[in-house]
This record gives C-alpha cells, sequence and structure tokens, in this order.
C-alpha cells in the first residue's frame, strides 16, 4: 500500500480506529481470561461453596478440593520473600544513589537489572541444586536449633530440615523480585531534591539520619508502591518455585521448613492430570480465578500509592 | 604559593586584597575572627574553582559574598561546613580555622562541623513534616529536650524569625503549606534553633518575593548579634544594606575585601569598580 493510500483525513480517522481496537482488545482479552476461569471453576464454587476457600484438603482420588494449602502457601512464600528482598534492595539502592563512585554505581546498576531478565527455570535450577543442599545441611538445622524453642516464633522453626518448602520458596522468590524492587527504589531516591538532603546534613545528620528521617519519609509511597511492584511479581511466580517448595496440598504444620504449594505451582504441576470436564480441573481453574483476584489488588494498592505521590507533590 | 604561618595573617580587622596585601586603616571591624581561611584552593574533579584564597569571617559580623554567577562564591561556602565532602571528586587544600581548628584536615567530624555551621539554602527546604517538626528535629539530632524545654525551644526560634503569630496556632500543619517566604523563615528558625556559631546563607532571598526579602534582612541584622553570618548574594543593594564586611569574587579569586560602605564607594580594583557599577556580571 503505497503511502497515499492513508493520507488526508480518512487515513488519520483510520489510524486512530486501529490504536482504539488494540487498546479496547486488552480489555477484552483481560474480561476474556477472568471470565473463561469464573465460568471454568464453576463446578468447584458449586461443590464446595465458600468452603473451597477455608478447606485444607486436596484429594483428586476422592474428589474433594480445598484452596487453603495453595493460598496459605502463596502468601507466605510472597511476604517471606518481601521480608528478606526488601531489606536488601533498600541497601543496594541506597548504596547506588548515595555512596558508590559512578565507575561502580553504574555496572553495578546494569548487573542488578540483568537479574531481573535471567529466567524463572534458571532461578528454580539453581535453588534446587544450590540453595536447597545448603539450607538442608546448614542453615536450616542452625535455625531449628536456635529458633526452634522460641515463645511464640518456635513453632515456625520447628521440624524436618528437608531443605525444601515455604522457606526456601520465599528466599527464592526473595533473589527473583529484589531487581524490581531496587530499580524503583533507585529512581525515588534519585528524584529526591538534592537541596532537601544537603539541608538535613547542613543541619549536622549522619547518613543514617537523611535517609531514615528524611529520604523514606519522602519517597515513602513510592517505594511502597515498588514493593508491592515486587510482591505482585511473587505471588504469580511458578516455574522457580515449583522446584523447591515441596509441593504439599496439605497445610500439616505451621513450620516455615515444612513442605507447601503455591496456587501457580499447584495448577502448573496438576494441570496435566486433570482430564476435561473433571471437578479436578473446575477446581484448578477456580484457583486460577483466585490468584488474579490476589494479584489484581495487589497491583491496583500499588499503581494507587504511586499516582497518589505524583499528584501529592 | 607560599606558606602562611597565623603570625603573618594580616589582622582580622583589615580589609585586604588579594596579590597585593596593604593596610588600610579605615573602619576597622572591632571583632575577633570566627572563621579563617588561608591558602584555600578547591577543585571539582579538575577544574580548578577556587585559587588560593585568604579572608577572615569576624564573629558576630555579617560578611557578604558577592560576584558574578561561577565566580566560586558559593564554592567558598559549601567548603565552610564541608558540604562538598558528600561528593566524591570534590576536595579543597589549604586551610579554613574555625577558632583556630582547621576543618579541611578531618580533624573534625563533618556532622559535629555542621551542628556548628548552619546553612540556609537558596531555595527553601522544609522538610516534608510539621512546621514543628521540621524545628525539633534539627534540636533532636544533637540534644535530648524535655517536651517543655523543647516547645520553648522552638517558640524561642519562631519568635526570633518573627513567625510565631504566624503560625503558632497550626504548628502541627505541613511545614510545605506555607508561603515561599514563610517557608524560608521556618528553615532559617529551623538552623538557628541547633544553636550553631555560624550561618551561611546561599541566596536566601533570591526565590522570595520583596517584602519576605525585607523581612529576611530584617532579621540577619537581628541575629548578627549572636551569630557569625556569611551571605552570599546576587544582590548587590542587600549585599551594601545587610553585610560589614563584603567580599568580591571573580573567576575563582578573592578580587578584593573591606567593608561594605569603602567597597561600594572607593573600591581598590578595577574589577570591582567594574562590578559594583553593572559593567559586567
Amino acid at each position: 500500500m503505497g503511502a497515499g493510500a492513508i493520507s488526508g483525513a480518512g487515513g488519520d480517522r483510520a489510524f486512530s480506529g486501529a490504536t482504539r481496537l488494540a487498546a479496547l482488545l486488552v480489555l477484552v482479552l483481560m474480561g476474556g481470561i477472568i471470565a473463561v476461569m469464573a465460568w471454568g471453576g464453576r463446578d468447584a464454587f458449586a461443590t464446595f461453596g465458600p468452603h473451597f476457600l477455608i478447606s485444607n484438603i486436596w484429594n483428586p482420588v476422592t474428589e474433594k478440593f480445598g484452596a487453603l494449602a495453595p493460598i496459605y502457601g502463596t502468601l507466605v512464600t510472597a511476604i517471606l520473600a518481601m521480608v528478606f528482598a526488601v531489606p536488601f534492595a533498600f541497601g543496594i539502592a541506597v548504596f547506588l544513589t548515595e555512596m558508590a563512585p559512578k565507575w561502580l554505581a553504574q555496572p553495578l546498576g546494569i548487573a542488578i537489572e540483568l537479574l531481573a531478565a535471567v529466567p524463572s527455570i534458571i532461578f528454580g535450577m539453581w535453588g534446587f541444586f544450590v540453595i536447597v543442599p545448603v539450607m538442608a545441611q546448614d542453615i536450616q538445622p542452625w535455625l531449628i536449633h536456635h529458633l526452634g524453642h522460641a515463645p511464640l516464633i518456635g513453632a515456625f522453626f520447628s521440624g524436618a530440615p528437608f531443605g525444601t518448602g515455604l522457606f526456601t520458596g520465599g528466599l527464592i522468590l526473595a533473589v527473583m523480585v529484589t531487581p524490581f524492587i531496587t530499580a524503583v527504589m533507585r529512581d525515588v531516591f534519585t528524584a529526591m531534591p538534592p537541596v532537601l538532603k544537603e539541608s538535613a546534613y547542613g543541619l549536622g545528620c549522619t547518613r543514617w539520619e537523611v535517609l531514615s528521617r528524611i529520604v523514606l519519609p519522602y519517597s515513602r509511597t513510592a517505594v511502597v508502591g515498588g514493593i508491592m511492584l515486587g510482591l505482585g511479581r511473587a505471588l504469580g511466580e511458578t516455574m522457580a518455585i515449583t522446584f523447591v517448595i515441596g509441593n504439599s496440598t496439605r497445610i500439616t504444620s505451621p513450620s516455615l521448613f515444612a513442605p507447601g504449594n503455591t496456587i501457580a505451582s499447584l495448577v502448573a504441576l496438576e494441570f496435566p492430570e486433570a482430564s476435561a470436564g473433571s471437578l479436578k480441573l473446575s477446581a484448578l481453574l477456580a484457583l486460577g480465578l483466585i490468584l488474579m483476584v490476589i494479584s489484581l489488588i495487589t497491583l491496583s494498592i500499588s499503581r494507587m500509592l504511586l499516582r497518589s505521590r505524583k499528584t501529592s507533590r | 604559593m607560599s606558606e602562611h604561618t597565623p603570625a603573618e595573617r594580616v589582622p582580622a580587622s583589615t580589609p585586604i586584597t588579594v596579590g597585593a596585601p596593604e593596610v588600610r586603616a579605615v573602619e576597622a571591624l572591632p571583632a575577633e575572627t570566627k572563621i579563617s581561611v588561608q591558602n584555600l584552593d578547591f577543585y571539582y574533579g579538575d577544574n580548578h574553582a577556587l585559587r588560593n584564597i585568604n579572608i577572615d569571617f569576624p564573629a558576630r559580623r555579617v560578611t557578604g559574598m558577592i560576584g558574578p554567577s561561577g565566580c566560586g562564591k558559593s564554592t567558598l561556602l559549601r567548603t565552610l561546613n564541608r558540604m562538598y565532602d558528600l561528593y566524591p571528586g570534590q576536595r579543597a587544600t589549604g586551610r579554613a580555622m574555625l577558632d583556630g581548628v582547621n576543618i579541611l584536615d578531618g580533624g573534625l567530624d563533618a556532622n559535629t562541623l555542621r551542628s556548628r555551621v548552619g546553612m540556609v539554602f537558596q531555595k527553601p527546604t522544609p522538610f516534608p513534616m510539621s512546621i514543628y517538626d521540621n524545628i525539633a528535629f534539627g534540636i533532636r539530632l544533637h540534644e535530648k529536650p524535655s517536651k517543655s524545654e523543647l516547645d520553648g525551644r522552638i517558640e524561642d526560634s519562631l519568635r526570633r524569625v518573627a513567625l510565631w503569630d504566624e503560625v503558632k496556632d497550626r504548628l502541627k500543619a505541613g511545614a510545605t503549606e506555607m508561603s515561599g517566604g514563610q517557608q524560608q523563615r521556618l528553615c532559617i528558625a529551623r538552623t538557628i534553633a541547633t544553636k550553631p556559631e555560624v550561618i551561611l546563607l546561599d541566596e536566601p532571598t533570591s526565590a522570595l518575593d520583596p517584602i519576605s526579602t525585607a523581612r529576611v534582612e530584617e532579621l540577619l541584622d537581628e541575629l548578627k548579634g549572636d551569630f557569625t553570618i556569611v551571605i552570599v548574594t546576587h544582590n548587590l543593594q542587600q549585599a551594601a544594606r545587610c553585610a560589614d564586611q563584603v567580599a568580591f569574587f571573580f573567576m575563582g579569586e578573592l578580587i578584593e575585601v573591606a567593608p561594605a560602605d569603602i567597597l561600594f564607594t572607593r573600591p581598590r580594583e578595577r574589577r570591582t569598580q567594574d562590578y559594583i557599577t553593572g559593567r559586567f556580571g
């Protein structure tokens, strides 16, 4: 088609129509995915009712399905990932923006961005072959020995050191989401007006005082937004988690070292064995819908926080 | 570059010109020296921004620093509280003696130095917290006052900058909601609340309207009873009104320093004459 064919007002209208169509297609896709999962999961919701969400049973033989274990596993690994990743990412971002000399800050920043591009299957294999043995032989026995009998938190660090489990899953997730959180934090800290930091230094603040009392409060909402972004990714991560989570479909103990499961990982593992029209397939689709709702909620919160930061300036 | 010994130095009260130090016994300032800068050179990486600066800042007097943009006056100001320390690649050589102690050789740690040498910036820099907390922040960095003492110190410093009556009913309101002039006076209040000995002001009124500017200038006059003040300004009238001693900088050199009335009426140097009469800058 020659350039002349799409010139003039007609071409302009066609172009504007095409862009609108592309934009609308996203909404249609999104709605379609949700509708298919809700429709596919209707059998499970009809059979188990709201009990589906809180039942700690996943038994394909007797066709009794409950989502509690995978929901619990998803939330616990994601929260653990945040506990590990946020301080780490904060440290990296502070070092990159405040302390590192330029010759170091630039390659280091690029390296961290590259970490975000590592495929999750690589993290899964690395986790299984490198982290799990270290966990089983050193870290978990040490934690069980030292924290296993502590009041209140002891139950989280009890049981056998399998190496796999929720704790290891959270750790792998932390490594995967750290680059995302770091990137947001670095941008936010860079956007901080230097003169505001200088006035704090000018009063005699140490670096830590400037960071904790000026930079963090100033960028609070954006930092939280970045954390939520990482959380959203942690919730949906599948492949890496599947390698190290232990794949148990029941919550058997409060221990973080116990094997568990996440929604995404359970769906990936059991989907090939679910025949068309079965109640199991319906339960898996229902799980998918639940994961989507959880992710949408976290993402909306992060969007809201990031937006409120822009308008409040 | 020859090393000065303190005994060779020209007394603080004496106006000097760089290159040809010469005593002019006119209107000597009857004050001891608070900061004495000797043979100071400053570098931004390879850029030699200040060349062999020698100047004394008399205690409890206002020293104005004037000169065209990029002449090094702000750089000198940022040397006096070692703000340049925050940035790799910036360094100073020579000496800057605060009460006889060289602040450039690291003998005094930067946080202690900055609690003694406060700074006010060109744009108001209220912290994103309440008016009350803005002032409490600086005080709490170095002391642990009781609630009533803290309240008293905050009221006192707000009164000194003539802000108390305007904000006393909304101390818990966000500082960023104030007008620009109020914000700048708050920043000055925040600085004096920590009881520094020296206050550095970097064009503190260039972002303010004329009424706010006048208030800040009145304030300087009032504050110099207690503090040694160094102010960088592009406004020559302001330097003439506020400063006891004025220093003229040009292209990284200190051209001339003299009592304000002398520098503006009978400058020794041709370049000073040209600048104050508006021939360049």
